[in-house]
């Protein structure tokens, strides 16, 4: 049903229709109100689940990794510190191969303080073995939300789900929460197999000595290569079901023949696709939103690639010491293109910076001047520094 | 697209007057966004919302800096420098105040609106949150949703006494100001 | 064991279709089993995993999971007990085991109790640690677990120092005890400070019952187990665990040294519920501290000749020993027709004319 909802109701509701087992999560801004949502649903009876409130984000990550392994299907939701604290659980969560799925309501990483948007902690995490998916808008993470089971659950593989904090999260639009009838139709019952069963008692999480870890990681990375391919049927069954897909792995907008390609990840790709519809550069400019950010899809990147001269990847983190994280393995990821283009990287809306209309014009122009190894805070206002920090 | 600024202070439900008058849109059949400019502020200190209303889907994300519309629910703002800043030429500018329309405008230097909203609000709900009223009289202003629509969003979120005392106070303060005063102004807006 | 014990046994064995781990067939040859093996017993914590000789930790385990039966769910933090009974692809475990991480062993077990409440099943679930993973860097998902109220036993194999990576203190090492990193010397005897006083924070928290047990009174310990998990709600063991290594004693003493723990009013044990003391084992005959230090190397610089500083310490200790004694009521003043010395707990009730 279409309805005006608040990001984070959104996401409670399409958390609901999955009908989890076991919720798990500690507050945090700008995740709050994902929790609150769910605790309501929970309190009025309409959502039958078991809703653990943890005394930190460290134990939320440790029960929906518990309660996935004792059969249940379990979610829980962070962002930012909370990312951080989770960060070992996440690793052992991956490494066994339980399926969960989290969202994170992308925040910046302190010091400093902010509790604002941008993608620093998905970051942070992106070697933990999860599936990373961006959204661009709520409705994207209303339905990335239930493909996410799904994906996880077939892959054995956690998913996280990446939405922008406030920006996606506090925005009030117009969401279709798909009818319970449907999401049942497209998510089968949870039915993850090495379970804790005294029918049939296993042990999980053993020692592992040096002659079978090389091993252990091969297979981890071999079944994120594989799942490029559930997260592409995801997408398009769910298409087949609510006409609404993402494009998978990634999505272009613009023509075809264009010659300069910029890639985001999130929410900035609404307000560029608005740009480029609105106020086109003089360049012929296609934008490219990277759904899929790990497992990183080299092929498809590489082909969304094609024919450009030059690729701008604004990214809304930074590894300071290197430059960008995402410009930095787009470009490892085209370096064995016939005809790779040059790629600019710079970082945008850190910290909850507004990205306004203009940084597509903005960025197409930095581009034709700009060498090809560069980086930049883009948007950093250089004279609010003393001159020997600029 | 109409872009709308709302102003006001920590508690005066500056976000639900937002998501309100988004939702009412909605309830019109037109696409809406509302988001409060996202800060760590606590009550009493100003705030600000964005509200964006179209008939097509709403790409953007990036905050309202060119508003057609401003409603200040707390006329103490309006000597915050800048709060007007980056309104579109021939905009609205809706106050909360006891004032008349006259006096706000001739005091600030701008054209301005004044609707009592606190005092119709405590007189008809008994509370003293002025966004119902302010929103209703927004609507009769600028005639961009019906105010069937805002009644319907105001259903979704109470219930009872309370949403009675409500849909009274949008009555109210519908007849308050000028209606269709700024139809043409939301018409160029939205164009 | 009693009859309604064995038809129990036999009905879970039933339920289970487990192979027996006992000869049951009275045309077996008696002779030629063990007095183990006569016994009919559960077997969760299977022989032949990679413990040490005389570790209590692998007796206190077994007799945990003997006691629990079959219907449980274990989770496990890092520690000694992780590695010696799983390194892949070996498990000694013969019921449903997690390990995921130091610090979540509480939470993990919060997690599966949540699931087993999801899915209306009524298997229990019992978490365990070691002192590392329950007195300091998995005191807070404990603490969590606790304050939630889940349905969990949680147990703690007190060994009073990071054995598992070297012998290091904890929050639980006993005052002067010498480990890696509070080595005596000239400036220190030990480490500085006291054992931390677990059993108090957890009775804070109003659970059920907690209870201290000791490896050198396995009836103790497996009537604790049972009584925990009899009751819903959460419940907290702590089980004192010689180390042979960490501690420096032979591993043939284990449970001498166990023993004379509880003998010396070092490691009392008692029975708290919802915060109050219900049960204590007395102490018939207080040892002095040094019968207990003496076998330990872990103490042997307290016995250091014309050191003022060890005498001291040893004061010190026998202080402390005989402060738990007092608080907590052991002494008992000669024969008791109720009681025989370490037989078990004896609640209030049977000791009070």
């Amino acid at each position: 049903m279409r309805q005006a909802l608040e990001g984070s109701q959104a996401i409670a509701q399409a958390v609901s229709r999955c009908r989890p087992g076991v919720v798990a999560a500690y507050p945090i801004t700008p995740q709050t109100h994902i929790v609150e949502n769910i605790s309501k649903l929970v309190a009025d009876g309409d959502l039958k689940t078991e809703l653990v409130s943890v005394e930190s984000e460290f134990s939320a990550a440790s029960v929906v990794l518990g309660s996935a392994c004792a059969g249940s299907r379990s979610y829980t939701a962070s962002s930012s510190q909370g990312i951080m604290l989770m960060s070992e659980v996440l690793y052992n969560i991956s490494g066994l191969r339980v399926p969960v799925v989290l969202t994170c309501a992308n925040r910046a990483v302190g010091a400093p303080l902010s509790i604002w948007n941008d993608h620093q902690d998905s970051m942070a995490v992106r070697d933990s073995g999860w599936i990373q998916l961006y959204c661009v808008d709520n409705q994207e993470a209303v339905d990335t939300t239930i493909q996410a089971f799904r994906i996880s659950e077939e892959t054995e593989i956690p998913v996280m789900v990446c939405m922008d904090g406030f920006i996606l999260t506090h925005t009030l639009e117009v969401v279709d929460i798909p009818d319970q009838a449907l999401v049942d139709k497209y998510l089968p019952p949870f039915a993850f197999k090495r379970i804790l069963d005294p029918k049939q008692p296993i042990s999980i999480g053993t020692l592992v000595a040096p002659d079978f870890f090389a091993e252990v990681r091969h297979s981890q990375h071999q079944a994120m290569l594989k799942s490029e391919k559930a997260i592409i049927e995801a997408d398009r069954d769910w298409k087949k079901l609510t006409r609404r897909g993402y494009g998978g792995l990634l999505s272009e907008k613009g023509p075809k023949d264009a010659k300069v390609g910029v890639m985001t990840l999130g929410s900035i790709g609404g307000t560029l696709a608005e740009a480029l519809d609105t106020q086109p550069p003089r360049r012929k400019t296609k934008l490219i939103n990277l759904r899929c950010f790990r497992p990183l899809p080299v092929a498809a990147i590489q082909k969304a690639c094609e024919g450009l001269t030059d690729l701008i990847v604004a990214e809304r983190a930074i590894s300071p010491g290197l430059g960008g994280i995402v410009g930095n393995e787009i470009r490892a990821a085209l370096a064995g293109m016939k005809k790779a283009p040059k790629v600019h990287n710079v970082a945008v809306g850190l910290g909850g910076r507004d990205v306004p209309l203009e940084t597509l014009n903005d960025l197409v122009d930095w581009a034709k001047t700009a060498p090809d190894t560069s980086f930049s805070v883009f948007d950093a206002k250089l004279d609010k520094l003393p001159k020997e920090d600029r | 697209m109409i872009e709308i600024r709302i102003h006001g202070r920590g508690g005066q439900g500056n976000v639900v007057a937002a998501y309100l008058l988004a939702t009412a849109a909605f309830e019109a059949g037109l696409y809406c966004q509302a988001f409060p400019a996202f800060g760590a502020e606590r009550r009493g200190a100003p705030v600000v919302a964005f509200v964006r209303i179209g008939k097509q889907k709403i790409l953007r994300r990036n905050e309202v800096k060119e508003p057609a519309f401003l409603i200040i629910q707390d006329p103490t703002l309006l000597h915050e420098k800048g709060l007007t800043t980056g309104l579109m030429k021939g905009g609205g500018i809706l106050v909360n105040t006891k004032l008349t329309s006259g006096d706000i405008s001739a005091a600030h230097g701008e054209e301005m609106i004044a609707l009592p909203a606190t005092g119709m609000a405590v007189e008809a709900v008994g509370r003293p949150v002025p966004n119902v009223a302010l929103l209703s009289a927004f609507l009769s202003l600028t005639g961009i949703v019906p105010h069937t629509a805002l009644r319907k969003a105001l259903s979704g979120r109470f219930k009872g006494e309370v949403l009675d005392k409500n849909l009274n106070l949008v009555e109210m303060a519908a007849k308050a100001v000028d209606k269709g005063l700024w139809k043409e102004v939301a018409h160029a807006a939205s164009a | 064991m009693n009859a309604k014990h064995a038809d129990r046994l036999a009905e879970l064995r039933a339920k289970f279709d487990r192979p027996p781990s006992w000869k049951d067939d009275p045309k077996e040859d008696k002779e030629r089993q063990t007095i183990r093996e006569r016994q009919p017993r559960f077997r969760g914590l299977e022989a032949g995993h990679r413990a040490c000789q005389g570790c209590g930790e692998a007796l206190a385990a077994r007799l945990v999971t003997e006691a629990a039966g079959p219907d449980v769910i274990l989770t496990n933090a890092t520690g000694c007990l992780e590695v010696f009974t799983t390194p892949w692809p070996q498990s000694a475990w013969r019921v449903p085991w997690m390990h995921s991480l130091f610090e979540n062993s509480a939470a993990i077990a919060s997690g599966v109790e949540a699931a087993m409440k999801a899915q209306g099943k009524s298997t229990k679930v019992i978490a365990m640690g070691g002192d590392g993973g329950t007195f300091d860097i998995g005191f807070q998902a404990l603490s969590g677990m606790l304050e939630r109220d889940h349905d969990v036993l949680y147990v703690c194999y007190d060994n009073e120092a990071y054995m598992n990576t070297g012998i290091q203190r904890s929050g639980s090492t006993p005052h002067a005890a010498m480990t890696t990193t509070s080595p005596p010397g000239k400036e220190r005897m030990g480490k500085r400070h006291l054992k931390k006083d677990l059993l108090s924070i957890i009775a804070a928290h109003h659970i059920p019952y907690a209870a201290s047990a000791s490896v050198a009174y396995p009836r103790d310990v497996t009537r604790k187990v049972r009584r925990a998990l009899s009751i819903e709600g959460p419940t907290f063991l702590l089980i004192h665990c010689p180390c042979p290594l960490g501690w420096g004693h032979d591993g043939a003493r284990t449970i001498e040294v166990a023993r004379l723990a509880v003998q010396t009013g070092l490691f009392p044990l008692v029975e708290l519920e919802r915060g109050a003391i219900t049960g204590v084992m007395p102490i018939r005959d207080q040892k002095p501290i040094t019968d207990y230090l003496g076998l330990q190397n872990r103490f042997r610089h307290l016995f250091a000749k014309n050191d003022h500083r060890a005498e001291e310490e040893r004061e010190h200790l026998q202080a402390i020993a005989d402060y738990n004694i007092a608080i907590y009521g052991l002494a008992a003043d000669g024969d008791d027709p109720l009681d025989s010395e370490g037989a078990d707990t004896v609640h209030r009730c049977a000791i009070v004319p």
